[in-house]
């Protein structure tokens, strides 16, 4: 500290620059991925892209409407599963959960969520294709369940939290059972929050590419059966962006393209869910 | 729920003894009549609140159960791998499907230098962008660049493998390679031939994914930090640098420490971008030019079809690995975040 004042104002403005270096650093390489994906998907996407299945090696043409309509069924199949387990689960630890008990759980969320996504397809391999002797739609959407769990189960147990607990006394007050108040008053009033932490796991699960590949599998045909192979978008964006035709990259930026319109919607609209909670 | 039972049974207590002193006239029939459905319907309630409490308890265990079932599948798969190789499964890189031979240990050192590489890289690019949008930047910018940095933490990793794959690795093919190769080639690391797909892709496309995550959890640690820590150091006449040197940094350290493991923990479970440019070749090479190959690689192209038995359980006993490593990983990151926050609380209060 025995520099002088001109040494250290110099000294402040060259850190504030390589600071702002690193900002850019950060941003330009998500930049340039947007500007591809913008200026790939656009050139490349087509009506023929919503409503064609995949067209056979080497010809032109031809789209990923099954592969969204597989990825449709099992997201919901997912939340189907996993929505009940998030909620219910965190009613127990916001209303009941004692304060050791509720760590633990939350300790295992978190390092739910934090397992590779590769490793619950694993997991729903070894539970439903290996005894259903087959590869099935279901078994994705319990790998993508098996994820959407934590998030859901978190978010909802912050979001039931903030409600006052004023609320649930006058219900209870009223002679309303226990059940009805948490369900009825607690949930509902929380609902919002709720609403944003399910849209932020859709969108989470909707681009997930690794649980499904050897659950889902994929399938070049219309797929609407889930005890059978079923087409997703990102399991269509992997294979198409790694072989070797032209035609078939366009496919796949198109499907980035629609994937990344998709989640950002989503995320938007959860914004949106959480803002209006914080001004009503 | 115990003040509720034992208000109940005292109001049962009074209605028994009013009922044996009105018992016989019409009216009062009709009282008893209203005032026993009222009873019923308070006791479903309280059915109701059991059952409810019963259902909400399991759901919120199955949440440790599904990860006992998931370590216990995964060891349990890994088995019959377990008792062939020992400790030879991570020592040994023959890894041949049609000889039965399994050794894991090129997809190992991939692994590991890819995502430790990728983090020396992303943790100080994170840390600088974290402090310049919470310090520097006039608040404006920080609300329009946060939101930002945490949307692109959400997009999915076959979309950056996308872009990796058809855009960035032909250019490190056509100019980054070759430059390093004509300037750096002395120096190991940057021998051999420009491939494009490579170790050097799959540490690029990693720091890119894991920047926004770091940045996002060292910004709300940042911001965590008490105003009075910053108050002291400005009005002690330090300079917006070494405001940032001295009280802020040294307190946020632990958890910018937890968001750096945390962006670990991402890289090394980071499945499909990673398998679009890193080349899938099982070498274990100095160079960071040439194709490599990493643990959840490995189980992306090989586990759907196995030819063996033990081929599966020997993918199995790499996700094993795979699943340890990030919870103790996770584990840890989480503790030093965790630290921080209630420290900042503490704080406060």
């Amino acid at each position: 500290m025995m520099h002088g004042m001109a040494y250290r104002k110099a000294k402040n403005h060259l850190m504030n620059l390589v600071m702002l270096a690193c900002t850019l650093a950060v941003l330009i390489p998500l930049g340039l991925i947007f500007f591809h994906i913008l200026k790939m998907g656009v050139s490349s996407l087509s009506l023929d892209f919503f409503t064609q299945i995949p067209k056979p090696t080497g010809e032109a043409g031809g789209g990923m409407a099954n592969g969204m309509l597989g990825s449709l069924i099992m997201i919901g199949g997912a939340s189907l599963i996993g929505l009940p387990i998030g909620i219910l689960g965190a009613i127990y630890l916001a209303e009941f959960g004692g304060s050791k008990v509720s760590t633990v759980i939350r300790f295992g969320a978190d390092v739910l969520s934090g397992t590779p996504s590769i490793i619950t397809g694993m997991v729903a391999y070894t539970l439903l294709v290996v005894p259903m002797k087959g590869f099935s739609g279901l078994a994705g959407s319990v790998a993508l369940a098996l994820i959407m769990i934590p998030i859901v189960l978190r978010t909802t147990e912050e979001q039931l939290k903030m409600v006052p607990g004023s609320l649930r006394e006058a219900s209870l007050a009223l002679g309303v059972p226990f059940w009805r108040t948490s369900l009825k008053v607690t949930l509902r009033s929380a609902m919002s929050g709720v609403l944003t932490g399910i849209l932020l796991a859709v969108a989470r699960v909707s681009g997930e590419t690794a649980p499904l590949l050897f659950t889902a599998l994929g399938n070049q045909f219309w797929s609407r059966d889930i005890s059978q192979p079923m087409a997703a978008l990102p399991l269509q964006i992997f294979s198409f962006a790694i072989a070797p035709y032209e035609d078939w990259h366009k496919l796949a930026w198109a499907g980035a393209l629609v994937l990344v319109t998709v989640m950002f919607v989503l995320s938007l609209t959860a914004r949106f869910f959480g803002r209006s909670r914080h001004s009503g | 729920m115990l003040t509720d039972s034992t208000g109940a049974q005292h109001s049962r207590q009074r209605d028994l003894a009013s009922e044996t002193a009105l018992r016989g006239t019409p009216e009062t029939e009709n009282i008893l009549q209203t005032v026993t459905k009222r009873e019923k319907e308070q006791a479903k309630g309280m059915k109701g609140d059991l059952v409810f409490r019963y259902l909400t308890t399991c759901f919120a265990f199955s949440i440790l159960a599904i990860l006992a079932l998931m370590l216990y599948e995964m060891t349990g798969e890994s088995m019959p791998s377990i008792r062939a190789f020992g400790w030879k499964f991570v020592s040994s890189s023959d890894w041949d499907a049609v000889q039965g031979v399994f050794g894991a240990l090129p997809y190992l050192y991939g692994s590991v230098v890819s995502s430790v590489l990728a983090l020396l890289l992303a943790t100080p690019l994170s840390i600088g962008a974290a402090l310049f949008i919470t310090e520097i930047a006039p608040a404006r910018w920080g609300t329009i660049i946060a939101p930002l940095v945490e949307l692109l933490a959400a997009i999915p990793s076959v979309i950056y493998g996308l872009w990796g794959v058809l855009v960035m690795a032909p250019w490190l093919q056509s100019t980054v390679q070759p430059f390093l190769i004509e300037h750096f080639g002395f120096i190991p690391l940057f021998q051999g031939a420009p491939y494009g797909v490579s170790m050097l892709a799959a540490i690029f496309i990693l720091m890119i994914m894991v920047v926004p995550i770091i940045t996002s959890i060292t910004r709300e640690v940042l911001l965590a930090v008490p105003l009075s820590q910053k108050e002291a150091a400005i009005a002690l006449g330090a300079t917006r640098w070494e405001t940032i040197k001295m009280a802020i940094l040294p307190y946020g350290k632990s958890g910018i420490l937890g968001a750096a493991i945390l962006g670990l923990g991402r890289a090394i479970g980071e499945t499909m971008a990673v398998t679009m440019v890193i080349g899938n070749a099982p070498n274990i090479s100095l160079s960071l030019l040439s194709p490599a190959y990493t643990m959840p690689s490995v189980i992306a192209n090989e586990f759907a079809e196995t030819t063996s038995k033990l081929h599966g359980s020997a993918l199995m006993e790499i996700g094993l690995i795979l699943m340890v490593v990030t919870l103790i990983v996770n584990g840890l990151a989480r503790l030093l975040i965790w630290s921080v926050s209630k420290s900042a609380n503490g704080g406060a209060a």
